[in-house]
């Protein structure tokens, strides 16, 4: 081993830009090699798109081709479990040695969830677009403008964010990445019980209640209204202010958890 | 004030769940010295480097490092100190190189200077050839490496090192040893912990003894090994007889003893002459005793005589007489 030779290089002020920026960079290289994540995320969308529009969509009467019933709650479904995945990740850093690097360190915590959030983002945009592709080649078509397919990617990217938020909030609690990975199936389940796959009014009436007031359905009415065409109303005010809500809420509480768990 | 001091703490507790871990810890450590804590699994090392590295914080007590405060002021030790724990806190799934670039960054370097101290650090520590493959790819002495590595990308006035050898394989621990050295004489202060008698005494100016939570002794390698003198004997007897008689003998003088192995450890200064005395006085009739041998004093045997159970590192020098 040669002589350790000190650094000169004079480091410049710490910044909360900056360690999101390299945080980000590293979550999204980490998710590029996960494999069997990478794969279950990309592939699993591709799946439940075909199993809708072949296997259910035979025998669901909504009135309209059902695989153009069905795409915004496909986009909507992975798009939840796209970012529910951001739990696992979270609560794998939190066990793992790195993070006492980063805390003597002093990054702080919201740089570390920022990072997997973006991650999280970028993922979403590829496996949604890898739906949408395959949508268009399996007959949807929609009838939207530009406009309301920035509505439709707008609604779409507020939702990952906010379920990428309460995510990270749910990784920093769990205690370890199983009980994360619990988390990621209860939002996959979210989407059932709403207008997204079948039309509520099917439903028994006790889930009608649920199904009519819970966060997706507005999402998934908004969506479906931007790209078919069908009345939004003021799903499109419920969804930003249920997006809004969650992030505020997550965020607080993920401020909290990190300083606790790492106290 | 003569010496500035690196590290200083008082009067240190920790308790969790009720179960006091660190009972009531006094530190000094001067700047530019190495400092070995050195105590067996459980003895309260770990918690130690926690609370000194601010990630842990103390039930009582108060301690500065690098001039700052653990308490008062994070921020500060923060900026002083870098830590590589027990487990190697880089990620599996990325490079060596990407890993030293990320903690460039992290620590304000550009993205260029980032590279270009990743290059540097790489080849002093003999990563080169591996640096652009993952790390989870790597052996675990290639992984603490980088880690220590990761620890100066900017430099630290002090670095804690929580047992940077436990796990080893004998050939990476003296390549991490030469590195540590080389940090030593690069002029940071280095604060250690270690199960390894060997190691504080191959490593430290200054080693503490910790046990159950308490530091039980505190000097030079040389110093603590003149506490209980400069050699050992150690004594096989015959019989349980044998046994139980030599300890009636030798009372509080035996630091060590074991029935079931009818083994007695005594310290002794070496000398023919002493060594003849304690024979004779312990087997007047020459009859208890099978065999002697004197060992140079380790810290093993400080450890030893102070809490009555042996630390981490099994014997290896023997010289029979």
């Amino acid at each position: 081993m040669s002589e350790i030779a000190m650094t000169t290089a004079q480091p410049s002020q710490a910044g909360l830009p900056r360690d999101t920026l390299v945080m980000s960079a590293r979550c999204l290289r980490l998710s590029a090699r996960t494999l069997d994540a990478l794969l279950t995320s990309l592939l699993l969308p591709v799946l439940l798109m075909l199993l809708f529009v072949y296997l259910f969509g035979g025998a669901i009467q909504t009135g309209t081709e059902y695989v153009t019933y069905v795409v915004p709650g496909v986009l909507l479904l992975c798009a939840g479990f796209g970012a529910a995945t951001t739990a696992v990740s979270v609560s794998s850093d939190m066990n793992s040695g790195i993070i006492d690097r980063f805390r003597a360190m002093d990054i702080s915590g919201t740089a570390l969830l920022a990072g997997h959030v973006a991650a999280s983002l970028v993922r979403n945009a590829i496996s949604t677009a890898l739906v949408l592709g395959l949508a268009f080649l399996i007959g949807f078509r929609p009838s939207a403008g530009l406009a309301d397919w920035l509505l439709a990617i707008g609604i779409l990217l507020l939702f990952v964010l906010a379920m990428s938020w309460l995510s990270a909030a749910i990784g920093l609690l769990a205690g370890s990445a199983e009980a994360a990975n619990g988390f990621t199936f209860l939002v996959m389940f979210l989407p059932y019980p709403s207008s997204a796959f079948v039309p509520i009014e099917t439903m028994p009436s006790w889930l009608q209640g649920f199904a009519r007031h819970q966060p997706v359905t507005p999402m998934i009415e908004t969506i479906r209204g931007a790209l078919l065409g069908t009345p939004i109303g003021n799903n499109a005010w419920l969804s930003v202010a249920w997006c809004a809500a969650i992030i505020a809420v997550s965020v607080a509480i993920a401020a909290v958890v990190f300083q606790r768990r790492t106290a | 004030m003569a010496i500035p001091l690196a590290i200083s703490a008082t009067d240190l507790t920790k308790s969790y769940r009720g179960q006091q871990v660190l009972c009531g810890i006094d530190l000094n450590v001067p700047v530019g010295s190495v400092f070995a804590l050195l105590g067996p699994n459980g003895a309260g090392k770990t918690t130690t480097v926690r609370i000194l590295a601010t990630l842990t914080k103390p039930s009582s007590g108060t301690a500065q490092v690098a001039g700052h405060d653990i308490i008062n002021d994070l921020r500060g030790v923060r900026r002083s100190i870098s830590v590589t724990g027990q487990y190697a806190a880089l990620d599996d799934l990325q490079t060596g190189a990407e890993n030293l670039r990320m903690i460039g960054r992290l620590a304000g370097l550009s993205t260029e200077q980032s590279r270009q101290r990743a290059t540097e650090l790489l080849a002093q520590f003999d990563l080169t050839d591996a640096a652009d493959r993952r790390v989870e790819t790597w052996s675990g002495g290639m992984r603490r490496r980088l880690d220590i590595a990761a620890s100066l990308v900017v430099q630290p006035l002090v670095v804690f090192l929580d047992e940077p050898t436990t796990g080893l394989d004998p050939r990476s621990r003296l390549a991490l040893w030469e590195v540590i050295a080389g940090l030593a004489n690069a002029g940071i202060t280095i604060f250690l912990t270690t199960q390894y008698l060997e190691e504080a005494d191959r490593l430290a100016d200054c080693v503490a003894l910790i046990d159950g939570g308490r530091i039980v002794a505190e000097g030079t390698p040389a110093e603590l090994k003149r506490r209980v003198g400069n050699s050992r004997l150690d004594l096989d007897l015959v019989s349980d007889d044998a046994f139980m008689s030599a300890i009636d003998r030798l009372g509080a003088r035996a630091t060590y003893s074991d029935r079931a192995a009818l083994s007695i450890s005594v310290p002794t200064d070496g000398s023919a002459s002493h060594v003849r005395a304690l024979l004779d006085e312990i087997d007047p009739g020459h009859y208890l005793l099978r065999q002697f041998t004197v060992h140079t004093a380790t810290l093993d045997d400080v450890f030893l005589s102070l809490t009555g159970h042996v630390g981490g590192q099994p014997e290896t020098e023997h010289t029979n007489v």
